[in-house]
């Protein structure tokens, strides 16, 4: 069942031919560059990957699992999205589906990405990656109170 | 450069930073956060807008799932809503910005080069 908090969908018209954002998105080095991440291993359909990404000045360990490479078309990979937490094994938590697909347009490459899943992940994983990222919630509106009375 | 190209295409309804997005409905928010549940007769005292006005932030907020409604007695209150829609909400901001960010170099990396 797809709710309004499973899923989410990107898109951007990238002006680039096909084959260069495939490149872009095939080649494991070139991906890292730009999702923000170093792989080690190519992508492989079926295969599993595995990064380093840096995040508050500790190196972590990322998994993709690529699940299917159509040139110039279709690239998708399972992961476990904002898995930040060194202290936590999610190994055995559900992973989100990310795919991006391109199409050819008259101005380059329409890529679309799609993330979904996240509504398997476990709610208090989801709090905790705020958490992580922005201080939590109940800090955030700290923040808000703070800003409208000053 | 990078917005003119991305389309906000988030599926979920109105965004939590969209709706925070306003200087009455933020402080609404943190008079709630403050103060704890208060109708909306309450809520109105504190600013120069019509309760009607205040009717529709009150709309937007909740649609972003930062704020409900619950009845008390025969009131009305509004309640800042920490719940676990607004948390799943909010969680797909974080990645809905992450991916921004990231298509914004994955478009720098492409669109220079090979030309």
């Amino acid at each position: 069942m797809t709710t309004t908090t499973d899923r989410i969908e990107k898109q951007i018209v990238l002006r680039a031919t096909p084959a260069r954002v495939w490149r872009a998105l095939s080649d494991a080095r070139e991906f890292g560059t730009w999702f923000g991440a170093r792989f080690d291993d190519d992508f492989a359909p079926g295969k599993e990957a595995r990064g380093k990404i840096t995040y508050q000045g500790q190196e972590l360990t990322i998994l993709f699992v690529v699940e299917r490479m159509e040139p110039e078309r279709l690239l998708a990979f399972r992961w476990h999205p904002y898995a930040i937490d060194p202290a936590v094994d999610y190994s055995s938590e559900p992973m989100t589906l990310v795919e991006l697909v391109l199409i050819a347009v008259p101005e380059g490459t329409r890529l679309t990405v799609t993330e979904t899943g996240f509504d398997q992940i476990p709610i208090a994983r989801r709090a905790k990656a705020f958490e992580m990222n922005a201080g939590g919630w109940a800090h955030q509106l700290e923040n808000i109170a703070r800003h409208v009375h000053a | 450069m990078f917005t003119r190209s991305v389309a906000a295409a988030s599926k979920h309804g109105a965004p939590v930073f969209a709706a925070l997005g306003d200087e009455t409905r933020l402080r609404i928010v943190a008079r709630l956060s403050d103060q704890g549940p208060m109708s909306i007769v309450r809520l109105t005292e504190g600013e120069s807008m019509t309760r009607q006005a205040i009717t529709k932030h009150l709309a937007v907020l909740a649609d972003a799932g930062l704020v409900r409604d619950v009845r008390r007695g025969r009131e009305r209150l509004w309640a800042l809503e920490p719940s676990p829609l607004a948390v799943a909400r909010r969680y797909l901001d974080l990645v809905s910005e992450r991916w921004d960010t990231a298509l914004g170099r994955l478009a720098a990396l492409v669109e220079t080069d090979d030309e």
